[in-house]
């Protein structure tokens, strides 16, 4: 037991450091469904599969084609004439021994849903399902060098979204009680130079401030011209030679450049105001999941105690400092190892309050029903012909064509020409339908015909990374999923998210 | 790409021939439809490359000037293209796949490591039985399995371990490599093959670099033609240096984990030699980094910090660059799109680079990076070295590791004085470091060196001297 937990730390070492081991548990814990071992589905369970998901179905009826093996990596000619989930699931499978691979073949899936041969029919009512059972559904797609992805989840929340280049909290602004006896502690007129080169900028940029304010009313430098004249102060605070001419103090220059981000207000963001003002915030029950618990929490801690502003984030950057004072300072921001699990948690959650998420998704039916279609951003984007929304309208239109002609357009050679005046009309009326007076050039309709449904494997493979990632962020619930269409376009590498 | 024929002009058919036509086709077609499963060994299969031939048969909007639809590209494809891929890693892998199922068939796959077991979370052609073995070997041993009629070569070689003569024999290159010394490095031997004539590259000397690269959850994708475009030098301060935690602050002023890891690195095992005299610090080898963790948690609790843990020790020593499979899936996908697209012409090639990110949402900037006009790969022109005659050679050492567009690692200095050849100074042989070393302090004057003097510098990060002109200042 302990030998298989030390190679799987091994094995998984490379994505431990991104998700961490309560990623890789909640990963573990996750059982995912493919619907259609096609090459974009495999690829998408590959990327699952490799990192340790723990289990995984596949439901497809179909039977292998000699066209299947051809663009999938993950069926083999032996499989011809196979079950497609079958002959998947076995070389999935041998990707990753941890994992559970399963397979159901019969058309006919869990429940009584019976599965269309139409894959719009499919989609929608397979959404329907899934949405009033709140299970996330992912529904990916690859047509010719096009793939798209579009995310249905009623409400998913991310505590840890991972920023990129997030600001400090530093509270310079307003020093709560503790850090203002640390500054008070410090007095650098009367330090000898190794400890006065050797104090951390925080603190330096902190007695400057007090000098400053009160010389300026107790107000912060505002605008470049009090910031330059506040660098100013600072400059001249660097201790001197016995020729007047300054010192190399380090921790002076780390001061001097950090003056433009320490001394911002500190303020709770708009993002983080608007999960407080939730319903889910007011109304808490038995049944309350724990992060809207917890996002209550922190809102009472704000409106009550906090003066308007989150719990102290806990961590500062890195700076020039002896190791006792940076140890100290570290110390009364509250960086301490937390004790218990549940402590574990509110710590998690408070570290992370001012970067918590809630992402919300229509529905499908939201989508393609005409009342509540999003005209405006149909509309907005198609200012620009080329504009990736020119190809989720073409999906839109041949998923229309196939309803009408019980084929995707372009299949065979024979039928590109004929096809091609065809699409044009499902376009016409997919555009009239919905009242979107945009234009589809001449040449998008074109290419979805000349493509003729092909899935070429190198469009499914990026499609199937992007979508298995936004997977492992639903079910480890870090890092922030897309809302809610995402496109790729392989012919000019290009790719835009829609909100639709 | 291919040898092509005149572009032939649609013409209209009348209403009797197109019905033959179709009548033909759909008997035809009914055969693909029902598949029999009807295997030619190591050959191709019915509707084997149905998915491909959309695009190569048929004409499209989107095409480039010289696509001609028709059965030679995938010809072309199947039995002449010869593309390389450097690295059988993340990327590797991934771009092996990607090829074998576009097409390809003539693989070389370069790569000199062994399998590692943290390499089993993406690098999928591999296994733990597989463990110790060469990378290059074991997955071109897959993909020939799994991909009938694939023929993947492996060499189980360093970049370097190759001249011209191999590199010259391929039509793409695609890399998928973990450092960035050699991606310079292949970078510099696809602009060594450039022949010029009057100043033009002769483009039949131009090989295609495609290049992917990840870390963590980001990743990037760009397509170079040699002496055409940006070149990776070009481009250099988009891979800033690495950054090393000052050594004062690991001597004697620790704050965080990692001060006190690369203490026990740095300092305390040259000092104590924990397993035998001369015995390097190795990365792989659990034994040495518990000793460095170990050693690590004695000097964090002497300043009170906290964090230092088993798995930070072996990130900060083996520089561990977070992985998964998901990044190595897309960029190696752009990639081999992208080697499809120069192969066919069926469409536009990316010009030419893609960054990619999906940490919140999904994020993609595609944008035409530069040439620099005077690159120090790729412009021709020799570099511009200004200094003053009487700043000394180690100056100039200085500033060709330092300078962000430069970032050279152990540059060898070479000119040639009174018509003979004369090594200034050069690292990499310790008999020859021993004997210049006194350079390194004497004056540009004191070593004889003219103002336009022109100075040859080699280094790990080009296959060949780079050019230097000294331009005194003073």
């Amino acid at each position: 037991m302990a030998a298989n937990k030390a190679a799987k730390e091994q094995k998984y070492d490379r994505q431990l450091r991104l998700w961490g081991d309560h990623g890789q548990e909640a990963l573990e814990n996750a059982h995912v469904c493919l619907v259609n071992a096609t090459a974009t589905g495999t690829e998408i369970l590959k990327n699952l599969v490799l990192p340790g998901i723990g289990a995984f179905t596949i439901v497809d009826g179909h039977k292998v084609s000699g066209e299947d093996v051809g663009n999938n990596f993950f069926l083999s000619t032996n499989s011809i004439g196979k079950n497609r989930a079958q002959a998947a699931t076995e070389l999935l499978q041998e990707l990753n021994s941890d994992v559970s691979g399963n397979f159901v073949e019969e058309v006919r899936a869990a429940g009584s849903y019976e599965m269309s041969q139409i894959w719009l029919d499919t989609c929608l009512r397979l959404g329907a399902v899934l949405w009033n059972a709140e299970v996330p559904f992912l529904v990916c797609r690859t047509y010719g060098l096009v793939g798209c992805m579009r995310l249905v989840v009623r409400e998913h929340t991310v505590v840890e979204s991972h920023p990129d280049n997030a600001l400090e909290d530093l509270r310079l602004d307003q020093p709560f009680t503790e850090l203002k006896n640390h500054i008070d502690s410090y007095d650098l007129d009367s330090m000898e130079k190794k400890d006065h080169s050797h104090t951390p900028w925080i603190i330096i940029v902190a007695k400057f401030l007090e000098k400053w304010y009160s010389e300026h009313n107790f107000q912060m430098p505002k605008n470049y011209k009090e910031k330059e004249a506040f660098r100013e102060l600072l400059r001249q605070g660097i201790l001197k030679n016995e020729n007047g001419a300054p010192e190399d103090e380090e921790n002076f220059d780390e001061a001097i450049k950090n003056v433009n981000t320490a001394l911002n207000a500190t303020k709770i963001s708009s993002t983080v105001e608007d999960i407080f003002s939730c319903d889910l915030c007011d109304n808490i029950t038995a049944q309350t999941p724990a992060f809207w618990v917890m996002a209550r929490a922190v809102r009472d801690f704000v409106r009550d105690d906090g003066n308007g502003i989150l719990p102290v984030r806990g961590t500062i950057p890195d700076m020039i400092a002896d190791s006792e004072k940076f140890i100290k300072l570290q110390n009364v921001y509250g960086f301490s190892p937390p004790e218990s699990i549940s402590e574990q948690e509110i710590k998690m959650f408070c570290k992370n309050a001012a970067f918590l998420r809630v992402v919300r998704c229509r529905s499908l039916e939201e989508e393609y029903s005409i009342e509540s279609v999003n005209k405006d951003e149909i509309t907005s984007c198609m200012d620009n012909p080329d504009s990736e929304m020119v190809l989720y309208l073409m999906l839109r239109s041949i998923d229309r064509f196939y309803q009408q002609h019980s084929h995707y357009p372009g299949v065979y050679d024979y039928q590109v020409e004929e096809d091609i005046s065809r699409l044009k009309v499902c376009v016409n009326s997919l555009l009239q339908e919905y009242g979107l007076s945009v234009s589809v050039k001449d040449d998008y309709i074109h290419e979805f015909c000349r493509c003729g449904s092909a899935e070429p494997h190198t469009v499914a493979a990026f499609l199937g990374g992007c979508a298995a990632q936004e997977a492992i962020k639903i079910i480890t619930q870090q890092f922030v999923p897309f809302n809610n269409t995402f496109i790729y376009n392989a012919m000019t590498q290009t790719s835009a998210t829609f909100q639709l | 790409m291919h040898c092509g024929k005149a572009w032939d002009t649609e013409s209209m058919a009348d209403g009797d021939e197109l019905e033959k036509k179709r009548r033909k086709i759909e008997a035809l077609s009914e055969k693909m439809a029902v598949d029999e499963g009807h295997v030619a060994c190591g050959g191709d299969w019915d509707g084997r490359w149905n998915h491909l031939k959309k695009f190569l048969e048929r004409s499209g909007p989107f095409t480039l000037p010289d696509f001609e639809p028709g059965t030679e590209t995938l010809q072309f494809l199947l039995e002449t293209c010869k593309i390389l891929v450097i690295g059988a890693g993340g990327l590797g892998c991934e771009l092996l796949k990607n090829l074998a199922l576009s097409g390809f068939r003539n693989i070389h796959v370069v790569d000199m490591d062994t399998i590692d077991i943290s390499n089993l979370n993406r690098q999928f052609l591999f296994r733990s039985k597989d463990v110790g073995r060469p990378k290059a070997e074991v997955a071109a041993e897959f993909v020939n399995s799994r991909v009938p009629g694939c023929n993947v070569t492996p060499h189980c070689q360093k970049i370097q371990d190759f001249d011209e003569s191999f590199y010259r024999k391929f039509h793409i290159i695609v890399c998928g490599l973990d450092s960035v010394i050699a991606r310079r490095w292949m970078n510099g031997m696809l602009i060594s093959l450039l022949n010029y004539e009057n100043g033009v590259v002769d483009q039949s000397t131009i090989i295609p670099l495609i290049d992917g690269g990840t870390e963590g959850f980001k990743g990037n994708a760009r397509v170079i033609l040699p002496g055409m475009t940006a070149c990776i030098d070009c481009t250099l301060e988009l891979y800033p240096p690495q950054i090393n935690f000052p050594m004062c602050t690991i001597a004697s002023m620790p704050r965080l984990p990692e001060h006190c890891i690369e203490f026990a690195r740095i300092l305390q095992w040259p000092k104590e030699e924990p397993f035998g005299d001369g015995v390097s610090l190795d990365g792989d080898n659990p034994e040495h980094i518990q000793w460095v963790f170990m050693k690590a948690q004695e000097r964090a609790s002497e300043f009170n910090i906290t964090g230092v843990t088993y798995r930070l020790t072996q990130g900060v020593v083996k520089r561990v660059i977070p992985a998964v499979a998901s990044t190595n899936a897309v960029i190696a996908a752009a990639c081999a799109t992208e080697a499809f697209k120069i192969a066919t012409s069926a469409y536009v090639t990316l010009n030419n680079y893609l960054v990619f990110s999906d940490v919140d949402g999904l994020y993609t900037y595609t944008f035409e990076a530069e040439r620099k006009e005077n690159c120090s790969a790729c412009s021709q022109v020799p570099q511009d070295l200004q200094f003053s005659s009487s700043a000394k050679l180690q100056d100039v050492l200085q500033y060709l590791t330092e300078s962000t567009s430069l970032q050279m690692k152990s540059p060898a200095i070479t000119t040639t004085l009174q018509g003979k050849n004369k090594t200034l100074y050069l690292q990499t042989v310790a008999s020859i470091e021993e004997r210049t070393r006194p350079n390194l302090c004497k004056t540009l004057k004191e070593l004889g060196l003219a103002d336009g003097q022109e100075l040859a510098v080699a280094d790990v990060t080009t296959p060949q001297t780079v050019l230097f002109k000294l331009n005194f200042t003073s």
